[in-house]
């Protein structure tokens, strides 16, 4: 069945799940409007078209008793809708007290940075979140409006510059969710994917102290010639590497790029040939992005791919 | 007020003895309506093959995944023009046209109140139209979306002149649009025939008199943010941008504060146009009069309390949520009587299945379709889920397309043979028909599941993934199927306007004045009018003659 991969009919966290039943409830209920309607057509058509005996019909004007039902029945459907409403609303997102947030998610133009409160970790594009336990997550935007919407996971939720909104997850089953920025947000909104990796809280854990750590020291000779580059041609200028000078939180962070799937925002797989192509022309591959292009040589742009390489 | 009725052209205006073809100088300094409305509708045409031309390239770039046919610029610009131009240069037009057209001769008016000023305003927004896309060679067209969101909209993300073209040229239609309802509303509040009270108002003309107020109140908001947004980007006003204490969603508020009673805007007159079809070709009268002017008011006013439906996932708290929640769902109240109104007008009647019949029962599943879609958006959980995803393309589509444009069509079949003293060819409309409602549900249904699969609106591009490609491959052949039924009906009307049959006044055997004279009507609408007794006015005629004949 078409609608059983990624689908609001597919819901794979608790909020999913309460506004599937919601949207069951309507579908059975549009059916039934539509039905109704497309069925007094049908029949309207067969049973009064003109026949050449006919004279003027009836000339009824109207009549109080259907009227009253015309009204009547829909207001009793939306006063139904609108006690769920309110019911679903107050179930899944309930307000916010004190509660500290899990992750804070930045949207960006064109990319998403993750930051956990309380540690050191700050990620992009591909967000680390526990399954089987309520998490908060605190959306932010940097620039202009994004939207966070991972659709297995129910609602979506706009990312304002300059106020702050929070969103209720939990996840059922650990794995890999996708979705993507569903606010027009310039150039490259197409190609804001997001990629949500929901693990046991073990893992998590795991994944969140290791996340944490700067990165290891390198040994081999091309990566250290890279790392030279990285620092001296800018690079750093925008990006951070703990455990580096370069400190800059322009762009994405890179001190664990290589532990992660895939690059620029979830729309390519993280191999050296998309990491060489993307350093070779940055605007061919993602056209409007911010990273400029550096014309490196052949043997620079390998050592730079090196060195990313060990940042796992 | 005895004096005001059947107001100018008079015999004694200088230029009534000036033959009535000039050629093209008549139709550039004319002031009579019908002409007038004629230009309106003639811009709606220019500007809709336009905007259709923008829909083509944008199915094209989305037919296949990870397409290169377009830069994610150029198709910027042409999804924002596409929804600008349709709402603003296509459909405002078109129903101004007909509102311009028939509204005097619905009302037995020789003109409306102000001549002048109506063609000051047909011009007026079709200046403010050419100068939007103008910004196509100075530079770049607008590139944030129709809706135009802050701050994408202001200078630091909008470095080019697009955005100023979208102010200043919205600025001027907007102008012209206001002027024009104005004008209707004091035509219809002062020069309806003697004895036509408001409840004898043809339910078209009602429908045109609540669509003008809801104009003149809607496009204040809209001014206002326009110009704000102005200031922001040429004096370095701070309106929009949160860094200097501005806020991006002030322009949200003024924007959906105009821009949901725009929706209804174009709806309010197709409502009308069916009402009045549905009762000819059914030969009854409508099913509940009142029932069915009341519910226009009734959309009209809830219109301005719902605006806050399109920006659920904005995250204002769920106890502003509860308000336009129910605001919204009760707005689908008084749509859903309307539909069930009209089939209560044909129920027990002798109808006939004229191509304008065909686009008013054809409507009546598409708006429904497009209405149902639209109740999801106010059930805030599932607006949650689908909002600024294909589905809201899909549903906005049924709407636009499935409501209003199929309710113009079937005033345009309904009213051709008026218009132009030709019958139009039925058998090529039917042709037509069918065509366009299969283009449209093959073009438009299948983005719901779109929409329901994850996929995002106003995206440039999308991965082969989830089966995105082969749906969107469907929906670009619809747009090419009903791109392709457009090339039909030009050619359709321009064949019935050339050799179709004479049509005689009343071809229809129809209710209302515009019918009682001659096809096209002479510059001069009426020389007498009957005094009014109904809605349905030339029923009254017509039976008064046979009483007569029979020597009653």
């Amino acid at each position: 069945m078409i609608l059983t991969d990624i689908s609001i009919f597919n819901p794979q966290s608790a909020s999913g799940q309460t506004l599937y039943q919601l949207d069951i409830y309507f579908i059975i209920a549009a059916s039934f409007i539509m039905l109704l309607v497309v069925g007094l057509l049908i029949y309207v058509a067969l049973k009064f078209k003109a026949k050449p005996t006919d004279g003027e019909p009836s000339q009824i004007k109207g009549s109080k008793k259907v009227e009253v039902f015309m009204i009547g029945i829909p207001f009793l459907m939306v006063a139904f809708f609108f006690y769920l409403t309110v019911k679903t609303m107050k179930q899944v997102e309930p307000s916010v007290s004190n509660e500290r947030p899990t992750v804070v998610i930045t949207g960006k133009q064109w990319w998403w940075q993750a930051t956990y409160p309380g540690t050191k970790v700050v990620t992009a594009n591909e967000i680390h979140v526990p399954a089987n336990r309520k998490v908060l997550l605190k959306l932010v935007a940097a620039d202009v409006i994004h939207d966070w919407w991972v659709p297995s996971f129910g609602p979506k939720m706009d990312m304002l510059p300059g106020s702050v909104n929070y969103l209720w997850l939990n996840i059922a089953k650990p794995g890999v969710y996708e979705g993507a920025c569903s606010e027009f947000c310039g150039r490259q909104h197409a190609k804001m994917r997001i990629r949500v990796i929901a693990q046991t809280e073990k893992d998590y854990q795991k994944w969140l102290t290791k996340s944490a750590k700067d990165i290891n020291p390198i040994t081999d000779s091309l990566a250290l010639a890279g790392a030279a580059i990285f620092q001296k041609s800018s690079c750093a200028a925008c990006h951070q590497i703990r455990g580096t000078a370069a400190v800059a939180k322009v762009g994405p962070d890179l001190t664990h790029l290589a532990s992660r799937k895939t690059i620029l925002s979830g729309t390519k797989s993280n191999t050296k040939e998309n990491l060489y192509a993307f350093i070779s022309n940055p605007d061919a591959v993602k056209p409007g992005v911010n990273m400029p292009r550096f014309h490196f040589t052949k043997a620079q742009k390998e050592a730079v791919v090196a060195y990313l390489n060990t940042l796992k | 007020m005895e004096k005001f009725y059947i107001p100018e052209p008079d015999s004694n205006l200088p230029n009534a003895n000036i033959s009535n073809n000039q050629g093209l100088l008549q139709w550039i300094s004319s002031v009579d309506h019908k002409q007038i409305g004629i230009l309106y509708l003639l811009v709606g045409v220019l500007f809709l093959v336009l905007g259709g031309i923008a829909a083509l390239l944008i199915r094209i770039q989305l037919a296949v995944p990870e397409n290169n046919f377009l830069t994610p610029e150029m198709y910027n610009q042409l999804f924002t023009m596409h929804g600008t131009t349709m709402v603003f240069l296509v459909m405002t037009p078109i129903i101004l046209g007909f509102s311009v057209y028939f509204v005097p001769l619905m009302i037995g008016a020789n003109d409306l109140a102000f001549p002048r000023m109506n063609a000051f305003s047909m011009w007026l927004s079709l200046f403010g139209g050419v100068l939007l896309y103008f910004s196509f060679l100075a530079g770049g067209a607008p590139d944030a979306g129709w809706f135009n969101y802050a701050p994408l909209n202001e200078r630091t993300y909008a470095a080019g002149s697009g955005i100023d073209y979208y102010c200043i040229g919205l600025l001027l239609v907007g102008l012209g649009t206001v002027a024009t309802s104005i004008n209707l509303i004091v035509t219809i509040v002062y020069y309806r025939a003697k004895g036509m009270s408001m409840k004898k108002l043809p339910v078209f003309v009602w429908m045109v008199l609540v669509n003008s107020f809801l104009i003149v109140a809607a496009f204040p908001p809209l001014n206002a943010a326009l110009s704000m947004l102005l200031l922001d980007r040429q004096l370095q006003s701070h309106f929009f941008n949160s860094a200097s204490g501005g806020s991006p969603v002030v322009w949200q508020h003024l924007f959906w504060g105009f821009g949901h009673p725009e929706v209804y805007i174009l709806i309010l007159p197709s409502f009308g146009i069916l009402s009045e079809v549905f009762q000819v070709y059914s030969r009854k009268p409508i099913f509940g009069y009142n029932v069915i002017v009341g519910s226009g008011i009734a959309i009209a006013l809830l219109a301005f309390g719902v605006w806050a439906h399109h920006m659920f996932a904005v995250g204002l708290g769920n106890t502003v949520y509860g308000y336009f929640a129910a605001s919204s769902m009760l707005i689908g109240i008084p749509t859903g009587i309307k539909i069930f109104t009209w089939i209560g007008t044909m129920w027990g009647g002798s109808l006939r299945f004229t191509t304008a019949m065909l686009f008013a029962m054809a409507f009546l599943v598409e708006f429904t379709m497009g209405g149902l879609s639209g109740i999801a958006f106010a059930i805030v959980p599932i607006d949650w889920q689908l909002t600024d995803s294909y589905f809201v393309v899909a549903h906005l589509h049924y709407v636009f397309v499935g409501g209003s444009l199929f309710g113009i069509f079937s005033g345009l079949f309904y009213w051709f043979p008026k218009m132009t003293g030709r019958m139009i060819d039925e058998k090529l409309g039917k042709i037509f028909f069918w065509f366009f409602v299969i283009g449209f549900n093959l073009t438009f249904f299948i983005q719901h599941i779109l929409g329901i699969k994850g996929m995002p609106r106003r995206v440039y591009t999308y991965a082969d993934i989830h089966g995105y490609a082969w749906m969107n491959m469907l929906s670009t052949i619809g747009g090419f199927l009903m791109g392709a039924s457009f090339l039909m009906l030009f050619y359709l009307l321009f064949k019935s306007y050339k050799s179709g049959k004479i049509a005689g006044n009343d071809p229809w055997d129809a209710y209302t004045l515009e019918w009682t004279i001659a096809s096209p009507p002479p510059l001069k609408n009426f020389e007498t009018l009957p005094h009014i007794e109904s809605y349905r006015p030339f029923r009254d005629i017509k039976l008064a003659k046979k009483d007569n004949q029979n020597g009653k």
